[in-house]
């Protein structure tokens, strides 16, 4: 049961660390990245389903997230520098919006499953050894988190780009002023949160079938971030495991009591618990309002 | 040339307080109350009155509700369907439970308890702002609206939680058909739309915007911090429960928990955003836009699909809606983030000149 | 009383984690005098006027306002009991208009309820009335009629700091701290603002408390100057006197001592 939750604490990790990207970059929260999980997951979806190579539906999806960065930065973010983040917030809520749209009208709204060549299939020696139920597919899932974690984090500490990445997220007009190509380093963001967004929709499209449902799970990685920090690449993953795992614990153990459902907002409840003790998460930094 | 301010002068303050300072802003104004009141019902049908006026007046009540929360006070919510949701539940159980009670009792009862529920989850604002407060606002939606399904006194023990709102009878008369109820309607928003007009205008109003601007200031100019954002919280629940309790006893008549999910929160933040947040104006227009643009957009589908010979399924135009309801919001953002109130005053001021060109 | 101790600072010291803003600071201030507080960047005399007010608690040290003492008041008691103040960095509200923006500074003598306000009709309006006559005679005073109705985001700072003087003046305050209310503005400006301040002080016998940069302006209208360096104060007396203080000056030359 821990297990189950664990990983799909990973999977709530994947979207949040988009998420967390985003906002580290550009101090924006991206409330449409669950609807370009949606998209990425849907056009990569529609693509294999139409006979294409697994490989090029990969290339030719990335791509596609990456012209979607593109024209966000372009249509959307560019017009809106230095607008208050509840702005750039109420922005991307319209971006979801339209993604939403987008990806229905183009490819239709019945759910689709998916398949990665990874059966999600419980591993036989754990659950005859260890009595857990671990499938193939939950390992695979979490490897490759791993692997992205470990990536993004290089990227940010060690490289030019990642360093005028905070820089950027942390005041636009005095990036721009020791400049910091704004508009390239928002393209880059975004195409690469779109690249996460695809990671994170494969998983969950395996897992879960890819429909408009995905959307919602994305609201989910509010209170992972809440838990982990906005900014904080560690954070997404702690805070995406601690959620998985206290909604599973909680839907097994308290769910009974009340009659069930109990997913629907524990999660959220433990987010604003959260609040009230250390707003900040565990891996954020403290805000200090000055007069 | 005709809409001119000069020889209108005020020589009290009383009359520079006023809500229409312009004299023909005041006639504009009674005359739509006359049009609304008188004409409308003698001269609406059905459809009109039942489909489309009395959920726009609902759902501006709703805006209005938010954008005193929102809009003023600066306190994001994404709660809002769910305080509906908590007047709508609430006042019908108000009717069941209490006999003789007389209908605008139990709408009273119904904002009072989503003003309640407000405080509750208003409590966090004290403490966390901006997008943190909006998740405290998403824990209760989501809690809410699992607590009223789960729970089966708010549904009288009704397998499916559905609930079927009582008839209204006001000194005896029952308000059974489409014009009654829009009338009944267009009085509760009228007075209480007058109500919040008032409450901003005051040191209410002052005292929430100067919370939403620099609440750290506004703390140390004596302005209590706690007070403020609960009242916010409360007045504007209770808002929003009075227009969930009319949602279902005027329009929606069957009600059952998932007509008020997320999604018609985000459609209410949709309306201050695109109508107008800080300005009561606003709610009633961006409520208009957004209910009567889905029947624009199906007209316009229905003579696509003439004018082409082509068939538009149902799915295909709820996501147009979709997709330039998103872009329509970006733009605004972009644009003009005062929304349509902002480009009324506008042309009033360009209309003020007209026709002279400055 | 004129000429009484009005406020008194006793041993103040404030420290943010390692860094000591204040340490033992004591001074008193006379009722219905201006008194200046100068130093270097980074003496403290924001700090002061924060702790003065209650936005920041000192670890040592009280506060003596009219006979009260205080270690911990809140900013919020500070402006019951009467004492309002300006910003460094302009605290207005920028949403709402010039009018507004000084209605507010009335907020604790408004004594109607949000429902009497709702109906307007009554008591609400009439308190709403008399408290608009009060803030115009501010707005007389402070010769910004023009832009009552402006909202405040659109002014020049200059205007700005007015209106942020006459939001203070409103609460009718016994004492009214200034933090650097010439901050940025040009002779004109200056000696506009002087000339308010000064009005202040006669007229509405006022005490002032103010944090200023511009010696010639403390000069000309102090009564009675303290000076701060790194956190302690390193001189208090009357402004010819402080002219001629070699520490004084040694601390503004940033000669080490």
């Amino acid at each position: 049961m821990l297990a189950g939750g664990l990983l799909s604490g990973v999977m709530y990790a994947l979207v949040a660390l988009g998420f967390v990207l985003i906002y580290k970059a550009s101090g924006v929260f991206n409330f449409a990245q669950g609807s370009m999980v949606f998209f990425a997951a849907l056009t990569f979806v529609s693509l294999t389903e139409r006979g294409w190579n697994l490989w090029l539906a990969l290339a030719v999806t990335l791509a596609a997230m990456v012209v979607l960065g593109m024209l966000t930065e372009r249509i959307v973010l560019r017009p809106l520098i230095n607008q208050p983040p509840i702005t750039l917030l109420m922005a991307t809520i319209g971006l979801t919006f339209v993604l939403e749209g987008l990806s229905q009208l183009a490819f239709g709204s019945q759910p689709h499953g998916l398949e990665l060549g990874v059966p999600d299939v419980p591993l036989q020696w754990l659950s005859d050894k260890w009595n857990i139920s671990v499938s193939q597919f939950d390992l695979f899932a979490a490897a490759v988190a791993g692997l992205l974690v470990a990536v993004l984090a290089v990227l940010f500490q060690k490289t030019r780009v990642g360093r005028a990445l905070r820089a950027v997220a942390d005041d636009h007009q005095a990036a721009l002023a020791v400049g910091i190509p704004l508009q390239h380093i928002w393209t880059i963001v975004w195409a690469v949160a779109g690249g996460v967004a695809l990671v994170a929709g494969l998983m969950w499209g395996v897992r879960n079938g890819v429909q408009y449902a995905l959307t919602f799970t994305a609201l989910k990685a509010l209170p992972v971030l809440i838990l982990g920090g906005f900014e904080s690449i560690a954070g997404a993953i702690v805070g995406g495991l601690i959620i998985g795992a206290s909604e599973k614990l909680a839907e097994v153990y308290i769910g009974p009591m009340v009659g069930g459902g109990i997913e629907s907002w524990f999660a959220y409840v433990i987010a604003l618990l959260f609040l009230l003790v250390r707003p900040e998460g565990l891996f954020g930094e403290r805000h200090i309002d000055r007069v | 040339m005709l809409y001119r301010e000069a020889g209108q002068f005020k020589s009290t303050y009383a009359q520079d307080q006023q809500i229409f300072p312009i004299a023909q802003d005041r006639v504009a104004f009674f005359a739509l109350m006359a049009v609304a009141f008188v004409v409308v019902p003698l001269v609406g049908n059905q459809y009109w009155l039942g489909a489309i006026l009395t959920p726009f007046l609902v759902l501006s009540l709703a805006a209005l509700g938010l954008n005193i929360l929102t809009g003023y006070a600066g306190q994001l919510s994404l709660g809002t369907a769910a305080f509906m949701a908590v007047g709508a539940f609430m006042a019908y159980n108000a009717m069941l439970r209490i006999p003789h009670l007389p209908i605008l009792g139990a709408f009273a009862i119904g904002g009072l308890c989503a003003a309640a529920v407000g405080v509750v989850f208003g409590l966090p604002s004290l403490r966390i702002k901006g997008l943190y407060l909006a998740v405290a606002t998403l824990a209760c939606q989501f809690f809410v609206l699992w607590l009223i399904n789960r729970v089966g006194w708010f549904s009288n023990h009704s397998s499916s939680g559905v609930i079927t709102a009582q008839e209204i009878v006001i000194l005896g008369y029952p308000v059974k058909h489409a014009m009654g109820k829009y009338l009944l309607t267009l009085a509760v928003v009228v007075v209480m739309a007058l109500a919040a007009k008032n409450l901003m205008r005051s040191e209410t109003g002052r005292a929430f915007m100067a919370v939403r601007d620099m609440d750290v200031a506004a703390a140390v100019i004596g302005i209590p911090m706690m007070r403020t954002k609960l009242l916010a919280f409360a007045i504007s629940s209770f808002y929003c429960g009075v227009a969930g309790a009319l949602y279902a006893f005027c329009y929606l008549g069957t009600v059952e928990p998932e007509a008020f999910v997320l999604d018609l929160s985000f459609r209410v933040l949709f309306m201050i955003i695109i109508g107008g947040v800080g300005s009561i104006l606003g709610s009633f227009l961006g409520a208009a836009f957004i209910t009567l643009f889905p029947i624009f957009l199906s007209v316009t589908s229905k003579a696509v699909e003439q004018a082409f010979n082509i068939e538009l399924s149902g799915a295909v135009v709820s996501n147009v809606e979709a997709i330039i309801f998103g872009g329509l919001i970006i733009f605004f953002l972009i644009v003009e983030p005062l929304g349509l109130a902002r480009l009324w005053q506008i042309s009033k001021e360009k209309l003020r000149l007209w026709p002279f060109p400055h | 009383m004129k000429g009484d101790v009005i406020l008194s600072v006793e041993g103040v010291s404030l420290a943010f984690g390692g860094v000591k803003a204040l340490q033992g600071v004591s001074f008193d201030v006379k009722e219905g005098e201006v008194r200046a507080i100068i130093g270097p960047n980074g003496a403290g005399k924001s700090s002061m006027l924060n702790v003065i007010n209650g936005v920041y608690h000192p670890q040592q040290g009280k506060i003596r306002f009219k006979d009260k003492a205080f270690a911990d008041m809140n900013s919020h008691e500070a402006a019951a009991l009467g004492i309002a103040r300006t910003f460094q960095n302009i605290a207005l509200f920028r949403g709402m208009t010039v009018l507004d923006n000084i209605m507010t500074g009335r907020n604790l003598k408004m004594r109607c309820g949000f429902l009497q306000q709702a109906l307007w009709l009554g008591p609400a309006r009439r308190e709403e009335l008399e408290h608009r006559r009060a803030v115009e005679e501010i707005i007389d005073f402070l010769e910004i009629q023009h832009i009552r109705r402006t909202p405040v985001g659109r002014l020049p700072y200059g205007l700005q700091k007015r209106v942020e003087l006459g939001r203070a003046l409103a609460a009718e305050p016994a004492l009214l701290l200034l933090d650097e209310p010439m901050a940025g503005m040009n002779l004109e400006e200056k000696q506009d603002m002087c000339r308010f301040v000064l009005e202040v002080n006669d007229h509405y016998g006022t005490t002032l408390v103010l944090i200023e940069h511009d010696m010639g302006v403390v000069m000309d209208i102090s009564d009675r100057v303290v000076v701060l360096d790194y956190g302690r104060k390193i001189a208090d007396d009357v402004p010819e006197k402080i002219r001629g203080n070699q520490q004084v000056i040694d601390a503004y030359l940033g000669v080490t001592h």
